[in-house]
């Protein structure tokens, strides 16, 4: 199986060697680095190569590296139902540099695309209809940016005299406050010595 | 006189016993010596509203599991008059099931608004309470009751049937209470 995937993925990057920048195994499965402009080539190629017909697109996530020179990344993941396969293509761009639309490619890519434009700011050229999807109308924003902060900019409540849904800037009555779980009692509880077996044997067996 | 006036009763139904026996077999004498009975208009008003509260279904997470639950044969809130309704017009009572977001919330007031009076929320859950595990999210309103007057607040996450059953049956004590025709 390993062995299998490691050939598609060499084959993949002889075939696409203009197109892809690298192909590597992680966690047991093919990951493909493309290079942003030709990404609807390599999608084309491996929707329809005899060796590859990863007929279904499963998902388009976006990941943010704020440190990083370009620091969206673009996570295609692809499923090939007959060869029972699966691939991950990434891509990486900036969030002023738009990647090509996959729409063309995969239909299913259309609100994928929405959501990772959404939450990450991330631009699809081509795309047929590049508008929020999950965030509130009007919603400004990218949230899942890492300079997003969790609470937000604004909160919403009802407005008696307006008779409508206003938004007010945000005030927390009580700041948000991370907790650390150690537990105050030394030892085990009474009643749950299985957990204290648990442990003595967990690590027998990585010694 | 049908109805009880002691004051540490008023509000709450007579449990089975000699005491209703004796009240029952007075109301029925009276009905067959006069035809009817004389009773006071508002407690009767409020045993009608308490005996059928139909809640508007507004399930928006998982609590409405939870709330599915109580209406079903174990606990079956239909016992109380308490029938799920799919339209605001016909509902006396929103039970918020779930997290309100800032997109659901103009949806939800305009719910609200469109159901008649006299109307009661139940607050359903942590969520809904007071914005509960998503209290400090970008996209989660920190409490129902930012957006509409709640009435009772069913604790938990999510709540027992049990505890939904319960919060029902305070809302009821509450109607009771506050007895009021209009509101």
């Amino acid at each position: 199986m390993d062995l299998a995937l490691r050939d598609l993925g060499d084959f993949i990057a002889d075939t696409l060697h203009k197109e892809v920048t690298g192909t590597e195994i992680r966690l047991d499965e093919l990951m493909v680095e493309a290079k942003r402009d030709s990404i609807v080539r390599v999608l084309t190629f491996l929707r329809d190569d005899a060796n590859c017909k990863f007929r279904q697109m499963v998902d388009i996530c976006g990941v943010d590296y704020p440190e990083d020179a370009e620091r969206f990344e673009v996570v295609y993941n692809l499923l090939s139902l007959s060869h029972n396969r699966r691939v991950r293509v990434k891509v990486r761009t900036t969030a002023e540099v738009p990647v090509p639309s996959a729409t063309g490619v995969y239909s299913a890519a259309n609100w994928f695309e929405r959501e990772v434009w959404d939450l990450y700011g991330v631009m699809f050229s081509g795309h047929p209809d590049l508008r929020r999807i999950m965030t509130d109308y009007g919603f400004e924003g990218h949230p899942l940016r890492k300079d997003f902060p969790l609470t937000g900019y604004v909160e919403l409540r009802y407005d008696d005299e307006q008779k409508r849904v206003v938004y007010e800037p945000v005030s927390l009555p009580q700041e948000f406050r991370s907790y650390d779980f150690l537990s105050p009692w030394e030892g085990v509880l009474p009643g749950d010595e299985k957990a204290l077996e648990a442990d003595a044997k967990g690590e027998g067996e990585g010694a | 006189m049908g109805v009880t006036t002691d004051p540490a009763r008023l509000g709450a139904p007579l449990p089975p016993g000699p005491q209703q026996d004796a009240i029952l077999e007075q109301v029925a004498a009276e009905l067959t010596d006069k035809g009817f009975v004389l009773a006071q208009l508002d407690k009767v008003v409020n045993w009608a509203r308490t005996g059928s509260m139909w809640p508007m279904t507004f399930g928006l997470a998982c609590c409405a599991v939870e709330m599915i639950h109580a209406y079903c044969s174990r606990y079956d809130l239909d016992r109380f008059g308490v029938v799920p309704r799919p339209s605001p017009r016909q509902s006396d009572v929103i039970i918020v099931a779930g997290t309100l977001t800032n997109k659901m919330a103009p949806a939800f007031r305009k719910v609200y608004d469109q159901m008649a009076e006299p109307r009661w929320v139940i607050s359903m859950g942590s969520c809904a309470n007071g914005g509960g595990y998503y209290h400090y999210s970008y996209s989660v309103v920190r409490g129902c009751d930012r957006v509409i007057p709640v009435d009772v607040y069913v604790p938990g996450c999510p709540p027992t049937a049990e505890a939904l059953v319960y919060g029902v049956l305070q809302l009821q004590k509450k109607i009771r209470r506050t007895g009021t025709l209009w509101r």
